[in-house]
């Protein structure tokens, strides 16, 4: 099935997730989705498979426009999307899973049914228990059950967000030589959205890029990585020009530290940073870094090696803990991990603050919040629930209530969301930290400001962790080798 | 500490709070006249039942006073986002732990009484306990483990009058011998009503009042509520504040426990609860988690419930009319207005998962069946 993107918008508010994409995929070809966290890669494929409709644009399918109501609509139609995460009912068998919005009668026909999923899996080389409950099934035996479920419901695009995360290297095996197998054979259309390039440069045979809302570019592939990162990212930013700091003792040490989730496993980080120090973490989204910045928040316990902060062993210390010893963690999800909807600005000052009363003194807290609403610029009153505040004051709000003096501090995308002129101000802050003593650990999407604030980077692709470079020496072209997964 | 959110459309947002209460009496209404029966007598007979004399405005104060002490317990967990559906076994539980006081030691009332509602509180608090370490240590959700707490309080209660605490008569099985005096509150009039136990609701009352209005812990509780993972990453401990929560609560509810012991009854009963926990549950889900409107809410539900008894007495219609008046009212509240299109939705954050609303309250005729305030019998 030929499908074409017609100037496809999605705005929420004044974000302008999709921003006029138009993109054509032919039929019996495996086509890349590539871009950074935030480009609009998972709205647009909602769009595409009727979770969402579009603020403006069509859809095209052999030419006739076509309307989404919902994703059951949007199968029926020919689109399937298999989610990261999939969407079966874990204790559910895996013959009620498959038959579930399927089949409509009120007796179900499990014989025909189970033949049917038989006959389905074994063509694409898939071996699935009919009878296996979801529970004891692997995620790649999860996701291969997904995937005949979409194929058995007519699926002509099918639509595969992250596949290879979470599964064995022989269900990946599997799952490509399937992927070739529904493309060549079969005609069907099938898009990868992945943030493994090794994995788009293996199987595709195009990437569409996105950057920000927009189409940047296709590129035939294999290509070079570096080529992909650079439209990805755009250009990369000259060095700045900032004054060199006289770093001093080491503030956190990490010796041969593993992290084993089930998804990923982050083997033998060794690092040390230094008082004063910007450390940045730069990779692609799911590669590592934020597993690692969770273990030095304890928030992740290590499955092997150890922690020091100031030469003391933290290793397998909670969060709480830390936190008492000078460890600042900023997450990402604003009102999700940092805010509490509902809460006053005042009120989080006094759920922050080291020091615990038992009785609140509120006059003086919300002096205190005055004053901090002025030092970090939030446009916001005291008693300004967070959830009331913009994107932006509520990372300046997360800044605001870090206390001080940190011995280190942990942040993750430290400038998402904000303007230029906020997001220097909010750098100017970090800084006057340093003279503390501080150090400052982040990760970033945003290679400019790793490049721009850091002292040192480090790159992590698939879970590994590369050499540290100095990004006062580093180019374009290393960190590009080095996000793609190259030495 | 809400109003100021309130999506003042003026009249409509401030009228629409007596619209499930009015649309509650006319559904009761239909229904009396539907079996032929005539509402406005059956209201006056309700009316009587409640304010028809010293007596019976005294026994609407004496069954009030456990419901407040239960439903600003409740306040406390329900800040916290916890279900504590096991407050009704906390309530035995205290009557429990006060019963043993009463019939096993002895000396004068100004020391029993004191010993009976400290360990009445602690008898609770530990039943609460139970349910909160289950939840944190185990991840067994603190509704199921407070249903299963539940029907295991109420075995233990049946145990106990049927065996060691039998009367030495012989075996009623409806309760344990009369207590000692010296073991019961100083109660009002030949009322069931202790002034005492009133004192005790007022300074709970004002407890969780302070600690929800001006202290730390009120504010973790009320951080960890709506927001779990953000009160983790600024610092609360949900281990903690969630086993403090649910004890202090067990306590209160074990203090309302000793107060039916100890003033509405003069024993340990068969059904000493009586349905107060699940009444309270209701109240604050009525009252939208306002602590000033608990009072009132629960007055007017011991009104009604009182009442209906004298209704059963003049009328030929049954007492749990009260029961189906009060059930009928809660569900007309959930359905017409959610704490949300209220805009009382303070409390509501605008995450999913704590959405108070989402259960049921218990059907209208079970809590009438229990609800039997004149089940004192014997005397």
């Amino acid at each position: 099935m030929r499908v074409e993107l017609r100037d496809i918008r999605k705005y929420f508010g004044a974000v302008k997730a999709n921003d006029g994409i138009s993109l054509t995929l032919e039929p019996g070809k495996i086509y890349a989705l590539v871009g950074e966290n935030g480009a609009g890669k998972s709205t647009l494929m909602k769009i595409l498979s009727g979770y969402q409709p579009p603020t403006g644009g069509d859809i095209l399918l052999d030419g006739q426009p076509a309307r989404f109501h919902s994703p059951a609509d949007a199968l029926a139609k020919g689109v399937g999307m298999l989610y990261q995460d999939p969407l079966d009912m874990p204790p559910f068998r895996v013959i009620d899973n498959y038959l579930l919005g399927r089949d409509r009668r009120l007796r179900l026909d499990y014989k025909s049914a189970r033949a049917e999923l038989v006959a389905l899996a074994s063509r694409y080389g898939f071996a699935i228990d009919p009878n296996a409950t979801i529970d004891s099934l692997s995620m790649g035996e999860r996701q291969q059950l997904e995937l005949v479920r979409l194929l058995a419901g007519g699926a002509q695009v099918l639509i595969l967000d992250e596949p290879t995360t979470g599964i064995s290297a022989e269900q990946k095996e599997i799952l490509f030589e399937s992927m070739h197998k529904m493309t060549r054979e079969e005609g069907k259309t099938v898009i990868l959205v992945s943030h493994k390039l090794e994995e788009v440069q293996e199987l595709c045979i195009y990437a569409y890029v996105l950057r920000r809302g927009k189409l940047v570019g296709g590129q035939e592939l294999p290509c070079a990585s570096e080529a992909l990162v650079e439209m990805m990212f755009g250009q990369l930013p000259q060095r700045s020009r900032r004054p060199a700091f006289t770093l001093g003792t080491p503030v956190l040490e990490l010796q041969d530290v593993t992290i084993n989730t089930y998804q990923l496993t982050v083997p033998d980080v060794n690092l040390t940073v230094r008082a004063g120090e910007v450390f940045g973490f730069a990779g692609l989204e799911g590669s590592g870094q934020r597993l690692v910045l969770q273990a030095c928040a304890g928030l992740m316990p290590p499955g092997k090696g150890h922690v020091r902060l100031g030469g003391q062993d933290v290793t397998g210390w909670g969060y709480h803990r830390l936190q008492q010893h000078g460890v600042g963690y900023v997450a990402a999800g604003r009102l999700e991990e940092g805010l509490v909807a509902g809460l006053s600005l005042t009120e989080h000052l006094i759920l922050a603050r080291p020091e615990k009363q038992f009785f609140i003194d509120w006059p003086g807290n919300r002096a205190a919040m005055t004053e901090r609403i002025a030092t970090y610029q939030i446009v916001g009153q005291p008693e300004t629930t967070a959830d009331a505040l913009s994107g932006g004051n509520q990372q300046r709000l997360l800044f605001a209530l870090l206390n001080t003096p940190l011995k280190l501090l942990l942040l993750e995308h430290p400038t998402r969301g904000l303007d230029v002129r906020s997001a220097d101000y909010t750098w100017q802050l970090l800084y006057n930290r340093r003279a503390d003593g501080t150090a400052i650990l982040f990760i970033s999407a945003d290679l400019d400001e790793i490049i721009a604030h850091s002292d040192r980077i480090a790159v992590f692709s698939g879970g590994r962790m590369s050499r540290v470079v100095d990004a006062r020496e580093t180019t374009a072209d290393e960190l590009g080798h080095l996000i793609g997964g190259q030495a | 500490m809400n109003q100021t959110q309130s999506s003042g459309s003026g009249w409509v947002a401030r009228v629409w709070p007596l619209v499930p209460i009015v649309a509650a009496l006319l559904f009761t209404s239909a229904l009396l006249l539907l079996f032929g029966a005539s509402p406005a007598e059956a209201y006056r007979a309700m009316w009587d039942g409640s304010f028809g004399g010293s007596d019976k405005i005294l026994g609407v104060i004496a069954f009030w006073v456990p419901l407040v002490l239960c439903s600003v317990g409740l306040l406390i967990t329900f800040t916290a986002g916890l279900w504590n559906i096991g407050v009704e076994g906390q309530i035995v539980l205290g009557a429990i732990f006060a019963s043993w006081v009463a019939l096993r030691l002895s000396g004068p009332a100004w020391l029993l009484i004191p010993v009976e509602i400290g360990a009445a509180m602690l008898g609770g608090a530990l039943w609460a306990a139970l349910s909160a370490v289950l939840k944190t240590r185990g991840r067994v959700n603190e509704i199921f483990s407070g249903l299963a707490l539940n029907g295991l309080a109420i075995i233990l209660t049946n145990y106990l009058i049927s065996g060691p605490w039998q009367p030495p008569e012989g075996g009623s099985f409806r309760g344990t011998a009369p207590f000692q005096d010296a073991a019961l509150l100083p109660r009002l009039l030949e009322s069931r009503f202790s002034p005492l136990s009133l004192v005790l609701a007022g300074l709970a009352f004002a407890a969780v009042f302070f600690i929800l209005r001006g202290t730390t812990w009120g504010l973790k509780l009320k951080a960890l509520g709506k927001n779990p993972a953000s009160a983790y990453l600024l610092g609360v401990s949900s281990e903690r504040e969630t086993i403090m929560a649910m004890m202090f609560c067990g306590a209160l509810a074990g203090l309302g426990g000793a107060v039916r012991v100890l003033s509405w009854f003069d024993s340990l009963r068969q059904s000493i609860s009586g349905g107060i926990g699940f009444l309270a549950l209701l109240i604050v889900m009525l009252a939208a988690y306002r602590i000033l409107w608990v009072p009132f809410i629960a007055f007017f539900f011991s009104v009604v419930l009182n009442g209906s008894i004298t209704l059963q007495l003049k009328t030929q219609l049954h007492s749990s009319l009260g029961g189906i008046l009060t059930g009928v009212m809660v569900l007309f509240v959930l359905l017409f207005g959610s704490a949300k299109q209220l805009g009382i939705g303070g409390q509501a954050s605008t995450g999913a998962g704590d959405a108070p609303e989402a259960i049921p309250p218990p059907p209208a005729d079970t809590i009438a069946g229990d609800i039997t305030p004149n089940v004192r019998g014997g005397d």
